[in-house]
């Protein structure tokens, strides 16, 4: 009898989706899902028409506005960016010409797009979901493929329902053990990648695994998947199980009754063979991780907020010395100071990264009978509409805004230059995103990557502060 | 796309890790629907000089804006060039300031594939070669031009010694022919169309 072959969750689902393997060792894989954004799928969708291409299937194919679109109450199609009105407009017209599903502005179940393409149950396990945004990583905490492309694959993507590529090698992420208090995703992924580099992942699907993700909340697995791609991760994922079951169950685009019960049992079966291989596995000791926050302007630049600034002579090559010396000198900093107790002027608590319910709970939580220090400005963007409507179900808006926080509207908003805002030049800023990199969040803004709880603590002690001695007051 | 065969010019060195598309192309600079004129926004924070925000002159420190560099269609960098947004402008601002060919010691996933569908060729290559290519162009840009063959996969520098480079053999006949992947693609439509009917019956919770 022929041995069978022990395969990985990420073998599953690509080997399922291959259409054709080419001569080159590349394939042709099946797309159950697009996903575009105003920014990148605007321009898509009209080069596509200029090329004379139709979408092939509309019915797979979705859209929202994150990316350009004003924050702020009571917003519409301008916006404070030079251009943006033509990008809202454009996709908008696009998306009704090729017969897409738009969560346009005003709908009541819009938000950014890794956001609702969970809430609404479009990604579901086992699927290939393919979106012109490098977070699209983010969905492999429901079991699929979230494969981030640019805007000529995506044109690919839409005309053919396939993109071409070759299968990635894999790599498995082990969190072992208990979190300690005060320790988020957020810290075990910044952790992850400052112990093995922004490159550290280059060309590997990562799998996490391990005691700590199966006792991880659903929200926190999204979190820890987003920030794959900060990783260089061709893309993240984590085995579904009962959590994600029971979240997508009677969602808007999950499948109903029989049909439910024969994707949940074909779902079960999705999870790496006890006996597979991967080209490469790493195992963290989840109680090691501190609560972790950036000091420089890649997501590597980062140390446990009680630790200092690394000194030069610790980088590994002259590249990276040129790097850390060129951030160190952007950030403001010095090598071998502590990071805790920089005074900031910025709190930003939103993005695909950390906008969800749990998100802005735990910075409520904190924030409760506090007001924001003087001098900072705080923003807190809920990722989507139904984020927003439950949180303010809770109460929660009125926490934020008696805080001195801006309650904004679903959407990108300040984890970059989305609706034409940004931070003021030189500000020092602590926030719930994803990128630190030089100019982001603003012209010379300088960007710190923390947990929200960390963002509400910092925002109210009016300087980086660590967690844990926020939460035993 | 514009066959891509052989390609002659100046280059400049950005010997730092981690350049992501946020530095070349910062998003306040993706100010239109469309793929062309962004060559202007290429580099916007470190190329030109600002009074708060507002643009106000060139800064002449910047390796591009050196008259050493002038007419520069190759650049050099190091590790990971290209990581972070997936927004394909970084590509089209680098292809309309005139980039043909970028030699790093790694690319972003995502910014390399849209590299090939641009005409602009990505070349990985280790630590030692980026640092030989250094050392032969950079004292005189102008007259040490790096000559780069696709056909042949060579990079050829002033002293005349070939260094050769790597590039998926799919990639390298797209881009020498200037053929559209999707048309090439389209030749598999009945592939397509009979996995989406097998698929419709195995996996029918996965089509609406």
């Amino acid at each position: 009898m022929q041995k069978r072959v022990s395969t990985t969750l990420f073998d599953k689902i690509w080997d399922s989706h291959v259409v054709k393997s080419l001569p080159d060792g590349s394939a042709l894989v099946y797309l159950d899902r697009v996903f575009l954004h105003e920014r990148t799928g605007s321009v898509a969708l009209e080069s596509l028409k200029a090329a004379d291409h139709a979408v092939k299937n509309p019915r797979h194919a979705f859209a929202t506005m994150d990316h350009i679109v004003d924050t702020l109450p009571g917003r519409g199609d301008k916006t404070l960016m030079p251009g943006g009105e033509n990008y809202i407009r454009t996709m908008r017209r696009a998306s009704n010409e090729a017969n897409l599903t738009l969560f346009d502005i005003h709908h009541q179940d819009h938000g950014i797009a890794h956001l609702i393409s969970a809430e609404q149950a479009i990604t579901l396990p086992g699927l290939v979901v393919a979106c012109p945004d490098s977070h699209t990583c983010t969905l492999g905490a429901l079991g699929a493929i979230g494969w981030g492309i640019g805007t000529s694959d995506c044109e690919h993507a839409l005309a053919t329902q396939t993109l071409r590529g070759t299968k990635p090698k894999q790599m498995r992420v082990c969190f072992e053990g208990d979190l300690p208090p005060g320790v988020t995703a957020k810290d075990m992924i910044l952790h992850l990648i400052a112990k093995y580099t922004a490159s550290g992942a280059a060309g590997h699907a990562v799998e996490f695994a391990g005691s700590t993700i199966e006792h991880l909340p659903l929200e926190a697995r999204f979190t820890l998947c987003n920030m794959a791609v900060e990783f260089s991760a061709f893309t993240g994922i984590i085995a579904p199980d009962q959590v994600v079951f029971d979240y997508l169950q009677n969602r808007n685009y999950a499948p109903k009754g029989e049909l439910w019960e024969k994707a949940e049992a074909h779902w079960r079966e999705l999870k790496s063979d006890s006996d597979a291989v991967f080209d490469r596995e790493i195992v963290i000791k989840s109680e090691a991780i501190a609560p972790t926050i950036t000091w420089g302007t890649s997501p590597q630049h980062a140390i446990p907020v009680d630790g200092k600034v690394p000194a030069l002579n610790e980088a590994v090559d002259e590249n990276e010395r040129a790097a850390m010396k060129v951030a160190l000198d952007y950030m403001g900093l010095n090598p071998g100071q502590p990071i805790e107790g920089l005074p900031i002027q910025g709190a930003f608590i939103g993005s695909c990264t950390n906008s969800r319910l749990s998100d802005l709970r735990a910075a409520a939580s904190i924030l409760n009978n506090h007001r924001v220090a003087p001098g900072v400005r705080a923003i807190c963007t809920p990722g989507s509409a139904q984020v927003k409507r439950a949180a303010e179900q809770e109460g929660l808006d009125q926490i934020f805004l008696e805080a001195g926080f801006e309650w904004r509207e679903p959407g990108c908003s300040l984890c970059f230059f989305a609706g034409g805002e940004s931070f003021g030049i030189e500000e020092r800023v602590i926030t719930s995103t994803n990128r630190n990199f030089r100019g982001r969040q603003g012209r010379k803004t300088r960007s710190h990557l923390a947990s929200p709880a960390a963002v509400a603590a910092s925002a109210i002690a009016g300087e980086i502060v660590d967690v844990r001695k926020v939460n035993g007051r | 796309m514009k066959p891509f065969e052989q390609h002659i010019g100046v280059c400049a060195d950005i010997p730092i890790n981690n350049v992501d598309t946020d530095q070349i192309i910062p998003s306040r600079e993706m100010n239109r629907v469309s793929k062309q004129g962004l060559g202007e926004g290429l580099f916007a924070g470190w190329r030109y000089l600002y009074e708060g925000t507002e643009k106000v002159g060139e800064n002449s420190e910047f390796v591009l804006n050196k008259p050493a560099f002038a007419n520069t269609s190759i650049l050099l960098s190091a590790q990971n060039f290209g990581c972070g947004s997936s927004r394909e402008h970084a590509v089209w601002a680098l292809r309309d300031f005139g980039i043909r060919v970028i030699i790093a010691e790694s690319f972003g996933r995502i910014f390399k594939n849209n590299c090939a569908r641009n005409g602009i060729l990505a070349i990985p290559l280790a630590p030692e070669s980026i640092r030989h290519l250094r050392e032969q162009t950079q004292h005189d840009p102008q007259t040490c031009l790096l000559s780069v063959d696709l056909a042949q996969l060579t990079i050829t520098t002033p002293d005349g010694n070939p260094l050769s480079f790597d590039m998926p053999t799919f990639d390298r006949e797209m881009l020498l022919k200037g053929l559209d992947y999707i048309d090439y693609t389209l030749q598999f439509e009945s592939d397509i169309e009979s996995f989406i009917k097998e698929d419709s019956n195995s996996r029918p919770w996965a089509h609406l």
